[in-house]
C-alpha cells in the first residue's frame, strides 16, 4: 500500500470536520484559540504522523481524537459514530509520559484493561502472552516498572494498548524520551505491530525523520492556533523498516516537512518570547 | 541483617549499656531512675499480675478504638475534600494549623460531654491522630498523575472503577504513611489522657506509680509502652518496605 489507497478514503476510518478546540477564559484571561479548524479524513489502515512547532495543539488534537477533550466546535466520527468528550470503543492510546501502574508487575500491566473489561481469564491469558512476545518482555514478565528503562516501560504500554486490539491506535511522542537508536529500534517495531494488527496510527511526534519514517502521510501543522498546512505522502511502501532513512526520497520528504515547519517554529518560538 | 541494622542496635545497646553503668555506679540515684536490666527485671511479674494486664488491655482497647475511628473518619473526610475542591480550599488552612493547637486543652470539656469514662481519651487520641490521616490521603490522591487518570480514562473506566484500581493502590504509601502517624499519635492522646483524669490504663498507673515514688513500676510501664509501639512501628515498617521495594525498585 502506498499511502492511504482510494478504496479505503471511501470509507475512512475517522473523520474531522472543521475540528477547534477554544479553552474558554478564566480569571478575567481571554478565551484560548488552541486548535483547529482541522479538516482530517484517516483511512482504515493508514499510518498517519502529525508534526508541528511546540504548543500548536498537536496533543490536544490526539486528546480530541481519543474522546479525552470536548471538541469546541466542528465534527468528529470514528467508525460512523460521532465522538465528543467520550472515548469511544475501539481506540487505544499510547501516551509521552509513563503511564505503566508502578504497583504492578509488567503481566498484570498488560492484563489491567482486558480484566477491567471482564474478559475470559483463560483469552486474557492468551492475549498478555502473546504481547509479552511480540513486545520482547518475556525476561521482564515479573518485573515491576520501577525495574525497567524507560524505554521498556514504553513497550509495556505498548503492549497494554495492543492486547485491547484497538482499531485505531494514538500515539502521543510515544518514543520522545528515548535515544535515537532506540527510537529507530522502537520504530522498526511499531512499523511491525502496525502491519500485524491492521489498526490504523495516529501518531504525534516532534521527530521529522520519525514522522518521514513511519507514516504514509503526514500532516504539517501551524504555529497555535494548530491547523494542517500541508499534508505530505511518502509513498513508501506497507513493508518497511528503519532502512527506509537510506533511500534518498527520505531526505527529500524529511527536507520537504522541515521547509514547511521552520517558518511555523520560528512564529512559536516568538510567541513564546524565545530566541535562537 | 544489614549493616546499618547492626550499627543501629550498637547505638542502642551502648547508650543502655552506659544508663546501666550510671545507675550500678551511683551516678543516678535509685530515686532517679532504675538500671535497665532492673526495669526488664521488674516488668515480669507486672505483666504476670491479672490487674496490671487489665490496665494494659484497656490502654490497647482504646488506641484500637481511637486509631480505628481516625483511619475510617480520616481517610473518608480525606476522599471528600478531594473530590470536593471548594470545600477543601476553607478546610484546608485550619488542616495545616490543626496541631498549632494543643487538643488536651479540650479534656474537661470532653469529660463534661462524655462523662468520667474511656471516651474522653478516646477522643482525644481520635482528634489527635484523625488530621494526619485526612492529610496523608489527601496527599496521596493528589500525586496521582494525570497520565494515569488519563489512561484509565481511555480504558472507559468509571469513577468507582477508577478511584478502586488507580487512586487508591497509587496513593496506598501516602495512606499508609497516615496511618503510621495515626498509631503514634493515638498512642500519644490515649497515654496522655490517662495521665490527666482517668481511673484505668497504663498512663493512669505511670501517673499513679509517679506520685507515690514507685520507680519499680514506673518505669517497667514506661518501657512496656516502648516496646509496644516499637513493635508496632516495625510491623508497619515491615510491610512498608516491601512494599516500596515492588513499586520503586529499591
Amino acid at each position: 500500500m502506498a499511502g492511504a489507497t482510494a478504496a479505503s478514503m471511501a470509507t475512512p476510518h475517522a473523520v474531522l470536520e472543521g475540528v477547534t478546540r477554544i479553552y474558554p477564559g478564566t480569571g478575567g484571561r481571554a478565551p484560548l484559540h488552541a486548535l483547529g479548524k482541522i479538516d482530517l479524513a484517516l483511512a482504515r489502515g493508514e499510518f498517519f504522523s502529525v508534526v508541528g512547532p511546540s504548543g500548536c495543539g498537536k496533543s490536544t488534537l490526539l486528546e480530541i481524537v481519543a474522546g479525552l477533550q470536548p471538541l469546541s466546535e466542528g465534527r468528529l466520527v470514528f467508525e460512523d459514530r460521532p465522538v465528543n468528550g467520550q472515548v469511544p470503543d475501539g481506540i487505544g492510546v499510547v501516551f509521552q509520559e509513563d503511564a505503566s501502574f508502578p504497583w504492578l508487575s509488567v503481566r498484570d500491566n498488560i492484563a489491567f484493561g482486558l480484566r477491567h473489561n471482564g474478559m475470559d481469564p483463560a483469552e486474557i491469558r492468551r492475549r498478555v502472552e502473546f504481547a509479552i512476545g511480540l513486545m520482547g518482555l518475556r525476561e521482564f514478565e515479573g518485573a515491576y516498572p520501577a525495574q525497567l528503562s524507560g524505554g521498556m516501560r514504553q513497550r509495556v504500554c505498548i503492549a497494554r494498548t495492543l492486547v485491547l486490539q484497538p482499531r485505531l491506535i494514538l500515539l502521543d511522542e510515544p518514543f520522545g524520551a528515548l535515544d535515537q537508536q532506540t527510537r529507530l529500534l522502537m520504530g522498526d517495531e511499531l512499523l511491525r505491530l502496525w502491519r500485524e494488527t491492521g489498526a490504523t496510527v495516529l501518531l504525534i511526534t516532534h521527530a521529522l525523520d520519525e514522522a518521514a519514517m513511519l507514516s504514509d502521510r503526514v500532516g504539517v501543522m501551524s504555529a497555535r492556533p494548530g491547523r494542517f498546512l500541508e499534508i505530505v505522502a511518502t509513498g513508501w511502501p506497507r513493508e518497511r523498516d528503519s532502512r527506509i532513512v537510506e533511500q534518498t526520497g527520505f531526505a527529500e520528504i524529511t527536507g520537504r516537512l522541515w521547509a514547511r515547519l521552520r517558518e511555523e517554529s520560528m512564529k512559536a518560538m516568538a510567541a513564546d518570547g524565545r530566541r535562537l | 541483617m544489614r549493616r546499618v541494622n547492626w550499627l543501629r542496635m550498637a547505638v542502642i545497646g551502648v547508650a543502655v549499656a552506659l544508663i546501666e553503668a550510671l545507675c550500678r555506679g551511683g551516678v543516678i540515684k535509685p530515686f532517679t531512675m532504675t538500671p535497665p536490666s532492673q526495669m526488664l527485671a521488674d516488668l515480669l511479674p507486672l505483666l504476670s499480675s491479672a490487674e496490671m494486664l487489665q490496665h494494659v488491655a484497656e490502654t490497647l482497647v482504646n488506641v484500637a478504638t481511637a486509631l480505628l475511628f481516625a483511619i475510617v473518619v480520616g481517610f473518608l473526610a480525606g476522599a471528600v475534600l478531594f473530590v470536593l475542591p471548594r470545600v477543601r480550599r476553607v478546610v484546608d488552612p485550619l488542616l495545616s494549623s490543626y496541631y498549632a493547637i494543643p487538643i488536651f486543652v479540650f479534656y474537661p470539656l470532653f469529660v463534661v460531654l462524655f462523662g468520667l469514662n474511656r471516651t474522653p481519651q478516646i477522643v482525644i487520641g481520635f482528634l489527635l491522630a484523625v488530621v494526619a490521616m485526612i492529610i496523608n490521603t489527601l496527599n496521596g490522591f493528589d500525586r496521582v498523575p494525570p497520565v494515569l487518570l488519563k489512561t484509565a480514562k481511555v480504558l472507559r473506566m468509571g469513577r468507582v472503577a477508577t478511584t478502586r484500581r488507580v487512586f487508591l493502590p497509587y496513593a496506598t504509601l501516602y495512606i499508609f504513611t497516615g496511618l503510621k502517624l495515626a498509631v503514634a499519635y493515638s498512642f500519644i492522646g490515649v497515654i496522655a489522657a490517662e495521665f490527666i483524669l482517668s481511673g484505668a490504663g497504663i498512663g493512669y498507673e505511670i501517673n499513679f506509680a509517679y506520685n507515690n515514688f514507685d520507680n519499680h513500676v514506673m518505669y517497667p510501664l514506661i518501657v512496656l509502652i516502648i516496646l509496644i509501639s516499637t513493635f508496632i512501628n516495625m510491623s508497619l515498617y515491615a510491610w512498608e518496605k516491601r512494599f516500596l521495594e515492588r513499586q520503586t525498585g529499591r
